[in-house]
């Protein structure tokens, strides 16, 4: 009886702090805050051969953009600024030549392209571009598609397409991405001014 | 005179510390939870460019880091001031990055290898002529998606100023 009567005695809680304080600088040491975004890009596979030959595309379905190695653009045979690309490619695929793209709401301008399905981006830059460069153009150009997509959504579906939920509305984002598809190819780089 | 009080009379009451253990253990887990864990001891300079389309790369397990910049300054009389490959924690030459790639699909489930995305951290400086080597490899081992690194610009008129 008498062990129970023995009070225990209270641990020692001061040091907590201390230990706590030592996880917390471990953490702070050890870990990065900064998260991973980036633009998600999609190479294509290495063709040994070609079994035929890729079917032709009509010139004016191809929007050139060249990039030097002094980081200068040279847009259909006219140069350009970075912040005029985005319009002048929006302004492309959105021509409507051939007039059977119904949302569009390009010029329908002879001399560039038939319709969203067949315009192509065509991108090649100099081995000498820097990367700042590269990214930029390429966030200028999939910017383009982008735009087309947001103002799509907005006349069809009274929505943003950049708020949409990508689980949800799958089949909607499906569609939009159907009506203005990413179409950048890519050259391989020139070695000019490298 | 009467007005001074006696300062001996009130000793200060020692500052209760009892919740301060609660405070950092709160930080604590706010650390844990919303950092991750530094995959590698950067050897090259990476200031990475500013796009404004960027996506969130969603499962990290499936990120594999390919960095690209001039070294940093304490390797620099070793290894000059040319850009270079980083592959995990050294340097490396641009054949590496075939192995590099197989070694790392590998390391991954089954199920997970497709979706495998490798991530090109480079410095906005870097000449495109790396790049593209760096492309041309991961097109020959088969790694197709790729994410060009960047950041968000603070406003968007900060993206066509001629320095970044």
């Amino acid at each position: 009886m008498a062990r129970n009567k023995r009070a225990i005695p209270e641990i020692n809680a001061g040091s907590m702090a201390d230990i706590a304080f030592l996880l917390l600088i471990f953490y702070l040491v050890t870990t990065t805050m900064d998260t991973d975004k980036g633009i998600n890009r999609k190479l294509p596979p290495i063709e040994d051969e070609l079994v035929q030959e890729p079917p032709p595309i009509k010139e004016r379905n191809i929007f050139t953009v060249l990039v030097n190695s002094n980081d200068q653009l040279l847009v259909e045979d006219e140069y350009l600024k970075i912040n005029q690309l985005r319009a002048k490619a929006m302004e492309f695929i959105d021509n409507n030549g051939d007039g059977s793209c119904e949302y569009c709401k390009g010029y329908g301008v002879s001399s560039s392209s038939d319709n969203p399905v067949k315009a192509v981006i065509s991108l090649q830059n100099d081995r000498g571009t820097s990367y700042g460069m590269y990214v930029k153009v390429q966030n200028e150009l999939v910017a383009a598609y982008e735009d087309l997509r947001e103002r799509y959504a907005e006349d069809e579906y009274g929505r943003s397409y950049r708020g949409m939920n990508p689980k949800e509305d799958k089949e909607i984002i499906k569609e939009i991405k159907n009506a203005y598809q990413q179409k950048i190819s890519e050259a391989e780089p020139l070695n000019i001014g490298g | 005179m009467a007005v001074i009080k006696k300062k001996k009379d009130k000793a200060l009451p020692a500052v209760n510390t009892s919740a301060l253990p609660d405070i950092v253990f709160m930080l604590l887990f706010f650390f844990m939870v919303a950092t991750v864990m530094r995959e590698v001891d950067l050897k090259v300079s990476v200031n990475k460019p500013q796009a404004t389309e960027i996506q969130k790369l969603e499962r990290k397990s499936l990120v594999t880091y390919i960095y690209a910049g001039s070294p940093r300054a304490k390797y620099q009389d070793k290894f000059g001031k040319t850009a270079r490959i980083q592959l995990n924690d050294a340097f490396a030459s641009i054949d590496d990055l075939q192995p590099f790639v197989v070694q790392e699909r590998e390391a991954k489930a089954e199920e997970d290898r497709p979706m495998m995305t490798m991530s090109i951290k480079a410095d906005k400086t870097v000449k495109m002529g790396l790049i593209s080597d760096i492309k041309l490899e991961l097109r020959k081992a088969q790694a197709y998606k790729i994410n060009y690194s960047s950041l968000q610009p603070k406003d968007a008129e900060a993206l066509y100023s001629s320095d970044n």
